[in-house]
């Protein structure tokens, strides 16, 4: 039984939906949530590792409840030759995963707490951040 | 009576490899260790820096004349428009410019992903450029098209010339409204969602001379990693000191520089387009400036700390769109750069848009530069006006 990795995207209107309960229960499927930043009524993002028989069905019931389901091959990289280490990032990215190190003012780049929401890609004023497939 | 030098003896003591120079940082910890008395007696110069967007910014270019000769009317380079009211092959591309079928913010927020300041960076990284160019033919110059590939090397003349650079100081932003907005100064949460500001803070060159003893029409700077001068003040030069509400003097603010140098020579870690979403494009800049220590005054106002340096605090879904006065009040850089500011009972993250690593970098370039040698300080020419000037803005109607 292969072991496959989603990114989860919850609109505000999604977020508060127990879609893991569904998942376990009603498609027998085996659920490690290694990521999770949701809040009732905002935009959310979840990141599993999912594994199970009913994962195609799985899958397609996320869908249908109005989640947007990325399969987990992206990671987002940061050009280290492009940033200027300004900082403008770290106010937006909702982990913490970019962060200003104090007192140097260096901007650090934590990979593991990122969680895809892509939002650094939009700010990020010399497009340093980058989607790798 | 304490220390007095001028310039021409602290390049005699560069030519003799016995100057002392420290960056704006260093000459802190020096300060606070010894003393203004000691540490102007051994200190000859102080060097500062910043590296942020400084959208007057642009580069005169002289392309070389083709055969048959064409009198340019319009140019593009890589799709974006160049002003060719000048001579024949000589243009101006400023940093803000966009390609002609850029979506602008039709699709709000617009993405800005390329313009001028991404040509200049593609110039000055010796990149290809495709340069277009049309003209309506004359006896003299009878070419009406040219379509090819340059690089910087294959022109005559790239002269970096910037209008307006280096802000002395720079609003804080903040955003009090219930909807993101997207400014020059960032992305902006609703209701404070965080403050966001500009500058290098105790390692800006302006916040470090705030009376213009030292920096003059002629003076001598780091400009985009290469050489360049001080040609003027900048547009929109309006210094003057600010002071809290009980009349208190806390810093300077307003003064600008006008630069010039050659961009041939300049690198593209220095110069770096950038946009801003919903905003636009623009050239991020990296200036240092050096500050003889001519005495105990220059080297008082080149010591001052993120804690005596301040910025003032604007709305920038109302206030600054709409010209109204007033501000939220006053926040130290130390503030700032601590992460967090407390504003009308808020705790409001805060974030920078010009990168004090990057700033630092430059004081120590340029420091080296010193010692070894190769950077020898300049008189300026004439002084710029300063905060006894009052010079103010104008209000267009």
């Amino acid at each position: 039984m292969t072991t496959k990795k989603v990114v989860l995207r919850f609109s505000a209107e999604t977020a508060d939906k127990p879609i893991i309960y569904h998942l376990v229960k009603d498609y027998d499927l085996i659920i490690n949530i290694l990521k999770a930043q949701i809040n009732p009524h905002k935009e959310g993002t979840m990141v599993l590792e999912i594994s199970g028989d009913k994962y195609d069905e799985g899958i397609s019931f996320l869908e249908k409840q109005g989640i947007l389901v990325q399969p987990l091959e992206t990671e987002v990289v940061r050009n280290e030759q492009r940033c200027t280490s300004c900082g403008a990032c770290s106010v937006h990215c909702p982990t913490q995963a970019l962060y200003i190190e104090r007192p140097s003012m260096d901007v650090r780049f934590d990979g593991e707490k990122c969680i895809l929401c892509l939002m650094c890609l939009k700010i990020c004023p010399v497009r340093a951040m980058e989607v790798r497939v | 009576m304490g220390v007095e030098r001028t310039i021409k003896e602290i390049n005699e003591r560069i030519k003799k490899g016995k100057v002392v120079v420290l960056t704006a940082e260093e000459v802190i910890e020096k300060v606070k260790e010894k003393g203004i008395e000691e540490t102007a007696k051994e200190v000859d110069v102080v060097t500062t820096g910043t590296f942020g967007p400084m959208c007057s910014s642009g580069v005169f270019l002289n392309f070389g004349h083709t055969s048959p000769r064409i009198k340019m009317q319009r140019v593009w380079l890589n799709n974006v428009p160049a002003y060719t009211g000048i001579a024949a092959v000589d243009a101006y591309l400023g940093a803000t410019e966009l390609p002609e079928d850029d979506p602008l913010n039709s699709d709000y927020p617009g993405e800005f992903r390329y313009g001028g300041g991404h040509v200049i960076e593609d110039l000055v990284a010796r990149r290809p450029i495709r340069l277009k160019a049309t003209g309506y033919g004359t006896d003299c110059y009878p070419r009406k098209e040219i379509e090819t590939t340059i690089t910087i090397d294959d022109i005559n003349e790239a002269i970096l010339f910037n209008p307006r650079n280096c802000y002395q100081n720079y609003n804080c932003a903040v955003n009090l409204s219930n909807k993101t907005i997207y400014t020059y100064m960032g992305t902006l949460k609703p209701n404070l969602g965080n403050a966001n500001y500009s500058t290098s803070g105790q390692l800006s060159p302006l916040l470090k001379d705030p009376y213009f003893k030292t920096i003059g029409i002629g003076t001598r700077i780091f400009l985009g990693g290469g050489i360049g001068y001080v040609a003027w003040n900048g547009t929109q030069h309006f210094p003057t000191i600010l002071k809290d509400e009980d009349g208190k003097e806390l810093c300077a603010s307003g003064g600008t520089l006008s630069v010039i140098g050659d961009l041939k020579k300049m690198s593209a870690r220095w110069l770096v387009g950038t946009s801003f979403r919903g905003y636009g494009a623009t050239l991020t800049v990296g200036i240092g400036v050096p500050i003889p220590i001519l005495n105990e005054e220059i080297l008082y106002y080149a010591a001052k700390t993120d804690e005596e340096l301040f910025a003032p605090i604007v709305d920038y879904s109302d206030v600054y769109p709409n010209r109204k006065p007033g501000n939220l009040g006053y926040v130290s850089y130390a503030q700032l750069k601590s992460g967090k500011i407390n504003l009308l009972g808020k705790e409001v993250p805060t974030a920078p848009l010009s990168s004090y690593p990057k700033a630092r970098e430059i004081a120590h370039i340029l420091k080296d530069w010193i010692q070894k040698g190769d950077f020898l300080l300049t008189e300026p020419v004439q002084n710029l006006p300063g905060p006894d000037s009052g010079l103010k803005g104008k209000v267009l109607n």
